[in-house]
């Protein structure tokens, strides 16, 4: 199926990425061409071939219910862009 | 001392020839003069790079040395390293001081290994050229004006400038091998799941595995005795027993049987890199080993699979980007949506951009079914596809790369173009095989790569057969002019 810009922006914006209009225009372009190479694989029938997320069908491991992590909120707080009080700040979000 | 082994450098070591602080500091001395011409380093830290070596001629003086202790490896920036400057070569990540380490980083600095810096890559390992890096492309030193390959680029001319002992890099759809064969040397992506994938910044989770970037199949065995091993912090790590890559190395090759794809030989390989293959073929013939006739036909299906897959894992990892516990904040937003939205429009480069919208649109409402289902179906019949193969075959042979090294910006414009780089290494990522790149010879001047692709678990065959024909060829000690 072919893209059209309100596509793009649609995308974009469900991937919290700004875009303007001429940057849409040339991302269009750009997706047209991995889109065309993605689309080779509707010629290849697939039914019913269970889907593969790892080699070698490995089961989650699970374990105790138990703390293994120390905190390290101070360190961890040292990359953050705003921080007051060890909370992290963001434009206010509730009137 | 620079084209020296690893174990050679441990001898050197042992027998206090020279101390891990000399040592340390020629490597340091030779960034200083080349880096400017390769970009091959983000980040250098010369007081705690000077400090593990002190650290390491301690313990070599108390004896407690392992073959590693005071070697001095350079880390590719992908990998978090405590009080490291750790970009994975993103804006977004550009003041990111990483408050813990990776467990490669771990496993080096239990085996004593000296880390030299963090090397330049493609931003969050997303290319084949490492033009994408927002720190600068990286220049292959066979030719300033080609790219090194990608995305582990500024490990891969480190290796093969020798501004270190040996490197580590990432291999998703090629990262690893691609520029091994690009460069010129030698590098292994293990099976998936080998090597523990904590605090590796995560590009597609499935896909993504570390391994050995290196001047020979002998010291990326002795880097894997290092990195590979069970690690419960990685829910994918698999809990296979330790191994010593280095026992198998000197094994005879009579008798290996060798499978060669016909996919991997058809139209699209560059002429004089078959050649190159070809005499590697009738070498290792020589060394006594059976070649017969594979197919993998569905290898052709694996970069729409890829590109799919990739992205739509991609798209879900860097959504963790929001300028909010860490990485790039706008310095100008209305309110919460136009900060995650500028921030991640500034932060981010094109590739990835492109990347995360094909992901996101892949994975969106309608299309799920269509795409990132249909492709983990098709993985499971290109992964079947070397199932059947090594019923008739111990190992697969083919070139890493249909081409040497391209021009810089040859490729920039054309994403499909740059993909294309990656038509022979992607199917192994998918399938979850371990491949490794050996330096073959030269075409017109540039190095061509002998691609290896073994079955689950056959690292230590694969190093075997890499090694035994290193003994008989000199590719992998041939140095770049203008590098001495």
């Amino acid at each position: 199926m072919a893209l059209t810009i309100p596509d793009i922006k649609r995308i974009a914006h469900l991937a919290r990425i700004e875009i303007d209009d001429s940057a849409a225009d040339k991302t269009l372009n750009k997706l047209a061409g991995i889109l065309t190479l993605i689309e080779e694989m509707q010629a290849v029938d697939t039914t019913g071939i269970t889907p593969m997320s790892h080699s070698q069908d490995v089961v989650q491991r699970l374990r105790e219910d138990v703390v293994t992590a120390t905190n390290q909120r101070e360190v961890f707080q040292e990359n953050a862009p705003a921080v007051d009080s060890g909370l992290y700040l963001v434009p206010k979000v509730i009137e | 001392m620079i084209n020296q082994s690893l174990k050679q450098l441990s001898q050197m070591l042992a027998n206090k020839e020279v101390s891990s602080v000399e040592m340390t500091q020629t490597f340091l001395d030779r960034i200083l003069k080349y880096n400017p011409d390769i970009n091959a380093y983000i980040t250098q830290d010369k007081d705690k790079s000077l400090a593990q070596a002190k650290a390491a001629d301690d313990s070599i003086a108390a004896g407690t040395a392992t073959p590693l202790t005071g070697i001095p490896i350079a880390q590719k920036d992908i990998f978090c390293a405590k009080g490291w400057r750790t970009t994975c070569g993103s804006k977004m990540l550009e003041t990111f001081i990483a408050p813990y380490d990776a467990n490669v980083i771990t496993q080096f600095n239990n085996a004593g290994s000296v880390n030299l810096g963090k090397t330049n890559m493609d931003e969050f390992a997303m290319g084949s050229s490492n033009e994408t890096s927002y720190f600068g492309g990286v220049n292959n030193p066979w030719d300033l004006e080609r790219v090194p390959g990608g995305s582990s680029g500024g490990s891969a001319v480190a290796v093969a400038a020798r501004l270190c002992a040996a490197a580590t890099g990432t291999d998703t759809g090629g990262s690893i091998r691609q520029p091994a064969a690009l460069c010129g040397f030698t590098g292994l992506k293990p099976t998936y799941g080998l090597v523990s994938r904590y605090g590796m910044i995560a590009f597609a989770s499935s896909l993504d595995q570390a391994g050995p970037m290196a001047k020979s199949a002998e010291d990326c065995a002795m880097m894997m005795n290092v990195m590979a091993g069970f690690d419960e912090r990685d829910s994918t790590s698999l809990n296979h027993p330790k191994e010593d890559y280095t026992s198998r190395l000197n094994q005879p090759l009579a008798g290996l049987k060798v499978g060669l794809p016909k996919e991997y030989f058809a139209e699209g390989l560059d002429a004089g890199v078959a050649k190159v293959i070809d005499e590697a073929i009738a070498e290792y013939k020589k060394l006594g080993a059976e070649f017969v006739d594979i197919s993998l036909p569905n290898a052709s299906l694996s970069i729409p699979v890829y590109y799919v897959l990739a992205p739509a894992e991609a798209s879900t990892n860097l959504s963790r980007y929001d300028g909010v516990r860490y990485g790039h904040r706008a310095a100008e937003y209305d309110d919460l949506m136009g900060m995650y939205m500028k921030s991640r429009a500034e932060g981010f480069g094109d590739e990835v951009k492109r990347r995360i919208l094909i992901g996101t649109y892949v994975l969106s409402a309608g299309y799920y079914d269509a795409y990132y289902l249909k492709a983990q179906q098709i993985r499971r019949l290109i992964a079947q596809d070397f199932t059947e193969a090594y019923k008739k075959c111990d190992i697969i042979m083919g070139p890493t790369v249909p081409s040497t090294a391209f021009k810089i910006g040859e490729k920039t414009d054309d994403p499909v173009a740059m993909y294309l780089q990656d038509i022979y290494t992607i199917a192994a990522n998918l399938a979850g095989l371990p491949g490794i790149s050996i330096p073959a010879g030269f075409s017109n001047g540039l190095p061509v790569g002998l691609q290896i692709i073994g079955n689950y678990f056959d690292e230590a065959r694969m190093l075997n057969a890499g090694h035994a024909y290193q003994q008989v060829t000199d590719w992998h000690t041939a140095m770049p002019k203008g590098i001495a």
